[in-house]
């Protein structure tokens, strides 16, 4: 796929046509034409009846791509507060969270016209967490530290739900590439912060203790069949930089918990 | 100079001529050690493609380093991303040896982080892959002047944004999940690297995610197919890599059925 195709564009010929065909259709299109994509669909006919408001999609993925479109929701509001607010972010990470949001507003939209009907509508939030962070639209300190939490959050997010996308190669693919985005975007506030754009085992670096869960991290001493303390010995690398060069994945139930201190309902 | 590196001999410069000797020697020692972790590897073979017959098709010289063929399947998914991590691992290896003028420690210490975690991939996928692993690769940098910093972070930005998008454009060939979700893990640290790069060449800017990189009306990273990361990739390596055998997008599902057979198929004729 082009990336750099305007949206319509790659929705249109690459995107929607595949992911909201369920996999019998999408065989039976190879059969007869021999090439995937080569139906047109706009964004206007996805959500309409056509193709049933997503009804298609499988439950297990639609389940997937609300959980997403809910953290995008959050995420998105977030930013266009934040930068709603004058004199919260300063003048010379304006455009980095100018492109943040600009992304997250992006990722709604791509959800939103993927799940059609189906698609939740967006909570109430309140980003104070019942008052937890009462100056988080006032003080960029903590504008800056939840902003990282959710990034984080974004990321293992995703990658926790990866294996639940793979009867939909596109629709994985699509997880994949926000997946890197919000990671992106996570490395770039983390550097902000004078934090490593990694992460470090468990730490939530200097983050406060209610980040905890966002770094919770459930690792494992063999991986893909391999023994991680081998892996120091033959790489003669750390386990703190092993850690690092493993991103970790939370489960839906462990990021729902994060993200419901922000949802009023 | 030359700037000729066997990969999975850090620091060693060797001549061309002699690498295929040592990689054949270093094969054998792979294969013994191997033979060792193959036990611990059974639980996540992938079933469509045991180590004995993704060895079985393939002639010794094709492990040699002047030619790979990264082999079918999963298995050659994973290949494919143990190539791109040596890679990336040869190259941060000579950043760090043969420092840019004017390297301040800030950046000493990113590019270091980031080697170490290139080698831990590699290491990682060399291991996991055993006897099935891809020789080490013979690189290319002679079109980066190690000693000048727009030419070593533009490379690490190429080499970064190319890594994302070929994990990206790679997870739907995979058909085992737990190969998916280390895939996943190592992705977004790619990704935070191509981010840290990026913030190295223009700071607090959009760069770090730009336009260029992140298509602005979806938001969505890149993702490229093996063909089009490895000819990007061609520049820098010598080693020719085989790549024909690879799943190809879309037509896995398809070919399920018609794989079982063949699989059916060879089981009868013993494995062949």
């Amino acid at each position: 796929m082009d990336y750099k195709k305007p949206l319509l564009e790659n929705l249109d010929s690459d995107i929607v046509s595949y992911m909201t065909a369920d996999k019998e259709t999408v065989a039976k299109t190879n059969k007869s034409v021999g090439v995937l994509a080569t139906t047109i669909i706009s964004t206007g006919a996805l959500a309409g009846a056509a193709f049933g408001k997503g009804q298609q999609l499988p439950e297990q993925i639609k389940d997937v791509l609300n959980f997403a479109l809910t953290l995008e929701y959050l995420e998105d509001e977030y930013y266009r507060t934040g930068l709603s607010k004058s004199g919260l972010i300063p003048s010379d990470t304006r455009s980095v969270f100018g492109q943040i949001s600009k992304h997250e507003t992006a990722h709604v939209a791509l959800l939103k016209s993927v799940l059609g009907g189906d698609a939740v509508k967006k909570p109430n939030f309140d980003f104070t967490a019942g008052g937890t962070f009462s100056d988080v639209f006032s003080n960029y300190q903590t504008f800056l530290a939840l902003s990282q939490a959710f990034e984080d959050t974004g990321v293992r997010a995703y990658k926790g739900q990866a294996g639940n996308l793979m009867s939909n190669a596109k629709i994985l693919t699509v997880a994949l590439q926000i997946h890197s985005v919000e990671a992106r975007h996570a490395a770039e506030v983390r550097r902000i912060r004078g934090e490593k754009s990694w992460i470090t085992k468990d730490s939530r670096g200097t983050l406060p203790p209610a980040a905890d869960p966002v770094y919770f991290a459930d690792r494992k001493t063999s991986e893909g069949g391999v023994n991680l303390s081998n892996l120091m010995s033959t790489s003669k690398l750390t386990d703190e930089t092993i850690s690092q060069a493993f991103d970790e994945p939370l489960s839906k139930d462990q990021v729902l918990r994060i993200a419901g201190l922000f949802i009023k309902g | 100079m030359t700037k000729i590196l066997k990969l999975h001999d850090e620091n060693a410069e060797v001549e061309e001529g002699q690498n295929l000797a040592t990689s054949r020697r270093d094969f054998l020692k792979w294969s013994s050690a191997a033979a060792l972790t193959a036990f611990a590897f059974g639980a996540l073979n992938p079933a469509s493609l045991s180590a004995k017959t993704a060895f079985a098709g393939l002639p010794i010289e094709s492990y040699a380093a002047d030619s790979v063929d990264l082999g079918k399947g999963d298995f050659g998914v994973l290949n494919y991303a143990y190539a791109l991590e040596q890679l990336e691992a040869a190259f941060y290896t000579q950043v760090i040896s043969t420092p840019y003028s004017g390297m301040n420690s800030a950046e000493r210490q990113i590019l270091t982080d980031i080697r170490d975690h290139e080698i831990a991939h590699r290491e990682f996928f060399k291991a996991a892959l055993g006897k099935n692993a891809i020789a080490g690769l013979k690189v290319n940098f002679t079109k980066i002047d190690f000693n000048n910093r727009a030419s070593v972070l533009g490379t690490a930005k190429t080499f970064e944004d190319l890594g994302v998008a070929a994990y990206n454009g790679a997870g739907q060939l995979l058909q085992n999940g737990d190969f998916l979700l280390i895939a996943g893990k190592i992705v977004s640290v790619e990704a935070r690297h191509a981010a840290a790069i990026r913030e190295l060449l223009q700071p607090r800017s959009s760069f770090f995610a730009g336009d260029d990189i992140v298509d602005p009306a979806t938001g969505l990273g890149p993702a490229k197919m093996p063909s089009e990361v490895l000819a990007a990739a061609a520049p820098f390596v010598m080693t020719k890599i085989k790549a024909n055998n690879l799943p190809k997008v879309g037509m896995m599902k398809m070919n399920d059925k018609k794989d079982k057979k063949d699989k059916m198929n060879k089981k009868d004729m013993g494995g062949k």
